[in-house]
């Protein structure tokens, strides 16, 4: 599947704007990923190992937290893995 | 002081935006491409912005002072950039009769490292000052914002959104 990078993060991913990796799960497929890029771990989890509030993670168009398995969701090749931080803020 | 470059259109249709959403914060993303200083013939290094995204602020509950993108539009933005070779620059989104200054919430709220952050004072529903600001820092405990001057220069697009 194929997971994308938002800006912040290509520094730690290469310079890579998407990565390709090969997962039957999304919690496979972040492992894949901070296992050849370990520096993106400590930008997507905190110290305890939690994702970051403020990180959020689409299967395709869903957002990973609503859907049944969340993590545990077996995913195909064909599958995208976003990676967006929050946008938010006001006077 | 580092710059973000954008055209007069994009920096127009920005300030219009909030103007039309006032006493509302408007929001939107900034697409476009990173030029690193010692690539660039003029030594310009930042971000050159080509188009602007408008997006809909769902913070409806406190709509005057607060905003945030939905981050499924923010998946179909990235989409877009994607699309056109381009990249998330930033974000841009209007101070409603307060200064074109990030706040506590702004700063608090900031996650996009390495990405700009434009704020237009909307003073009884008219644009006064536009400035940006650089999320500077190489993680999220390190993170400061860094005021930069804006070029205004080029074509620029705006394109639909939500």
């Amino acid at each position: 599947m194929t997971i994308f990078i938002p800006t912040p993060l290509r520094p730690y991913a290469a310079g890579q704007a998407s990565v390709e990796v090969k997962a039957a799960t999304i919690a496979d497929a972040l492992a894949s990923l901070t296992g050849s890029h370990p520096e993106l771990r400590k930008h997507l989890y905190t110290e305890e190992g939690k994702l970051r509030a403020f990180v959020n993670l689409y299967l395709n168009d869903e957002d990973i937290r609503y859907l049944p398995a969340k993590e545990a969701t077996s995913v195909s090749a064909t599958d995208t893995l976003s990676i967006i931080p929050s946008i938010a803020g006001g006077c | 002081m580092s710059s973000l470059r954008l055209s007069r259109s994009i920096y127009d249709a920005m300030r219009a935006h909030g103007e039309q959403t006032y006493p509302h914060e408007c929001c939107g993303a900034l697409l476009g491409r990173f030029v690193p200083a010692e690539a660039a013939c003029n030594e310009f290094g930042g971000w050159i912005v080509e188009a602007n995204v408008r997006a809909g602020n769902t913070r409806t509950d406190s709509a005057h002072n607060r905003y945030q993108i939905a981050p499924i539009e923010l998946v179909k933005i990235e989409r877009e950039a994607r699309s056109r070779g381009l990249d998330i620059a930033g974000f841009y989104h209007s101070h409603p009769d307060h200064p074109a200054q990030w706040s506590p919430t702004d700063f608090e709220e900031a996650h996009w490292l390495g990405c700009c952050y434009v704020i237009t004072a909307v003073a009884n529903g008219k644009a006064t000052v536009t400035n940006s600001f650089f999320l500077a820092g190489l993680r999220e405990e390190e993170k400061r914002f860094e005021q930069q001057t804006i070029e205004l220069t080029g074509p620029g697009t705006e394109l639909p959104g939500g």
